[in-house]
């Protein structure tokens, strides 16, 4: 590969190693304070240092999505549907499923320790459930083949659509269960009574959380470019082969 | 849009070349009639198989015609993008700068009247199986949602459809997709049937919330779709 | 110039099918694109339409530039491909009134056309699905005709026909000039396409030459 690339060739900048460094010693902290500083719930008893992972990765999933939504926007805006607004909605909706992942899972685990059970139909989780399954097709849209900016226009009006669906998804799932079920589901953070370390560690989780999110984002962002370079560059070495081609013969 | 000559083709009319071209092939080929129809009232059949039980088929027979009209829905948006993508007619849709948001609404309302023609079959399946009965106004209601819930779902599935056709995978991708989108309507339309059933006690009145979920959604995803289906198929 | 290509490559996958062509066609000529399979023909012909984005270079087609608005070309010319683009559950006078419908043309340009083609009554009563691969691109071409496109371009237009079709094909053609098109034409049929042909262009490895 040339220079263009070795130049490129790292991910990292002086910006993210800062956030980086700042990510670890904020989740240090977060896993210290979560697992031994902060006291048990009177209530739900250990099971709720969760709530230290299950709420912050829960923020960071539908910050994720937003943030695709608002780039996929911006590219399909823009007058120059400059590539780099595509690389980030791609990089945060990848980014944005794992957190949902996190989140269904380790929701689904506290919900077994305080509700008995791995799954209610609460139109919260329910929605949750959705807007995963719905980037997952988003994600699968970005594998289509074709052109760069096909690729780039396809998955931005399917994002522009998710937004579309999302609102309509939650608001049925609340209508449904409002006619259908009387009881509310417990809220598991309304239960909490929480006290100053507590909150303090809670909003440290979503601090460092958002760190990682930048952090891994911008990385991906960078390794999507990177390939599109080295794409680019490969072009110049194909189109040289293809012109061969005639000589050849 | 401006042909050749200059004058100008009305949306309306490209509207109807597509509607009847899409519905005079399905007359000439029979596919769903032949061939997702009895698909569609094998499923019902399999859930009598299944569920086993008089009280339980009746109470949940408004959910298995929806689920067996999503099933189907997947083989009839696949069976309209085929026949545009057999021979090339898509790519000379678009070479030929045929205005792109009337052939959505053409093949959206071909679709639409293929799903009625399903829907009104399976509704007359489960009152014939499942023992359903129906009054005058649980009917007006019923009638109501269907309409209502078929135009969400021929907007959608056409769509999705158009942004799918021609893309390797597409089979599995169409579900994947289409699924999660159509939730709103399988839970809204479900209601709906169940309370123009009576299903579990349900009084008709309970119905007509739901019929406004199903317009939001069919107008939302008819101005996306009109919006959005242009810049999906293009290349 | 009514075709102005400037080095443009165009990319399939990373695959660049044109790699750097640069070439300019004039209006009324009838040109033949020659080459071997793979060469790229497919694809420049393809770009002609504005169906394919230009990844570098510049592209300027009936006055539209490809790079920055490949859809205004469209409605110019008329392109037909590998593909047919007809419906096999339709017969022939269906396919053609859809299109006459579409672009708004009357049914004596649809007679016409059709007339020129050598589509008779007989042959538009059936079904494209049961009709030969010849007699399918008579019907392509004649929805050209009822298109009346400037610009024509045909990948391998003789393939599939018997030689009467070809001679009437070649006669469509040169008319199609006369009335003001311009036509752009590959064709494995060396000797018949260099008889109708105004002038040649070699396509090998992605880069257009001159013969």
């Amino acid at each position: 590969m040339s220079q263009v690339l070795q130049r490129t060739s790292a991910t990292g900048t002086r910006a993210t190693r800062v956030i980086g460094a700042t990510s670890i010693l904020v989740m240090a902290w977060v896993v210290v304070s979560g697992l031994l500083l902060t006291p048990q719930d009177v209530v739900q008893g250990e099971s709720v240092r969760i709530m230290y992972v299950h709420v912050p990765s829960a923020w960071i999933a539908y910050l994720a999505f937003i943030f695709t939504a608002v780039a996929s926007a911006s590219w399909l805006i823009s007058k120059k549907h400059s590539m780099g607004f595509d690389r980030f909605a791609g990089a945060s909706a990848e980014v944005g499923v794992m957190f949902m992942a996190i989140t269904l899972v380790t929701g689904s685990l506290w919900g077994r320790l305080t509700w008995g059970e791995f799954w209610q139909w609460d139109p919260r989780l329910t929605t949750t459930a959705f807007l995963f399954v719905t980037y997952i097709g988003y994600l699968a849209v970005r594998r289509l083949e074709g052109s760069v900016e096909q690729r780039a226009r396809r998955s931005a009006v399917v994002a522009m659509l998710a937004v579309l669906e999302i609102p309509l998804v939650h608001f049925s799932v609340v209508l449904w269960r409002s006619l259908h079920q009387g009881a509310t589901v417990l809220n598991p953070n309304g239960d909490v009574k929480m006290d100053d370390l507590m909150l303090f560690t809670l909003f440290s989780g979503v601090v460092g959380f958002t760190l990682v999110f930048i952090w891994l984002v911008l990385h991906r962002q960078r390794t999507m470019l990177l390939v599109d370079l080295a794409n680019n560059q490969g072009l110049d070495s194909a189109i040289v082969a293809r012109r061969a081609e005639g000589s050849a013969n | 849009m401006k042909n050749i000559s200059g004058t100008k083709v009305a949306k309306g009319k490209v509207v109807s070349a597509v509607l009847l071209k899409d519905l005079r092939i399905e007359l000439r080929s029979r596919v769903v009639t032949n061939q997702v129809l009895p698909f569609a009232g094998l499923v019902m059949v399999m859930f009598a198989f299944a569920l086993d039980n008089d009280d339980v088929l009746e109470r949940v027979a408004a959910g298995l015609i929806w689920l067996a009209t999503l099933f189907s829905l997947f083989m009839i948006v696949q069976r309209s993008f085929a026949i545009d993508t057999a021979d090339g007619a898509l790519d000379s849709l678009r070479v030929a700068g045929i205005d792109l948001a009337a052939v959505f609404f053409g093949k959206a309302i071909a679709l639409a009247l293929k799903l009625i023609a399903l829907e009104v079959v399976l509704i007359c399946g489960a009152v014939l199986l499942y023992r359903v009965d129906l009054s005058a106004n649980g009917l007006v209601l019923l009638v109501t949602c269907v309409l209502c819930a078929t135009s969400g779902l021929a907007f959608v599935g056409t769509l999705y459809g158009g942004l799918t056709a021609g893309a390797k995978g597409r089979e599995t991708l169409l579900p994947l997709l289409l699924l999660p989108v159509v939730a709103p309507v399988l839970i809204a339309a479900t209601r709906a049937t169940e309370a123009a059933f009576g299903s579990g006690g349900a009084q008709t009145s309970e119905g007509w919330a739901w019929i406004g979920l199903l317009t939001v959604f069919a107008a939302v995803f008819g101005v996306g779709g009109s919006l959005a289906f242009g810049s999906l198929i293009d290349e | 110039m009514i075709v102005n290509f400037s080095d443009v490559v165009i990319v399939y996958d990373n695959f660049p099918a044109l790699a750097g062509a640069s070439f300019e066609i004039a209006s009324g000529e009838i040109v033949l694109l020659q080459g071997p399979n793979g060469a790229g023909k497919t694809t420049l012909l393809r770009a002609c339409a504005g169906l394919l984005p230009i990844a570098r270079g510049t592209a300027t087609v009936l006055g539209c530039d490809l790079s920055v608005e490949r859809s205004a070309v469209r409605t110019k010319v008329g392109l037909l491909g590998h593909a047919n683009g007809l419906f096999q559950d339709l017969t022939v006078a269906e396919n053609m009134s859809f299109w006459s419908r579409l672009i708004g043309a009357s049914d004596r340009d649809v007679e016409t056309a059709m007339q020129i083609m050598g589509l008779s009554d007989r042959l538009s009563a059936i079904r494209v699905a049961n009709l030969s691969a010849g007699q399918r691109r008579r019907c392509a071409l004649a929805t050209l005709i009822v298109r009346r496109a400037q610009l024509w371009l045909l990948d391998e237009p003789h393939a599939g026909l018997d030689s009467q079709g070809r001679d009437e094909l070649d006669k469509t053609l040169r008319s199609a000039r006369e009335a003001g098109a311009t036509v752009v034409f590959a064709s494995h049929e060396i000797d018949r396409a260099q008889n109708l042909a105004t002038r040649f262009l070699n396509v090998v490895g992605g880069v257009v030459t001159a013969s």
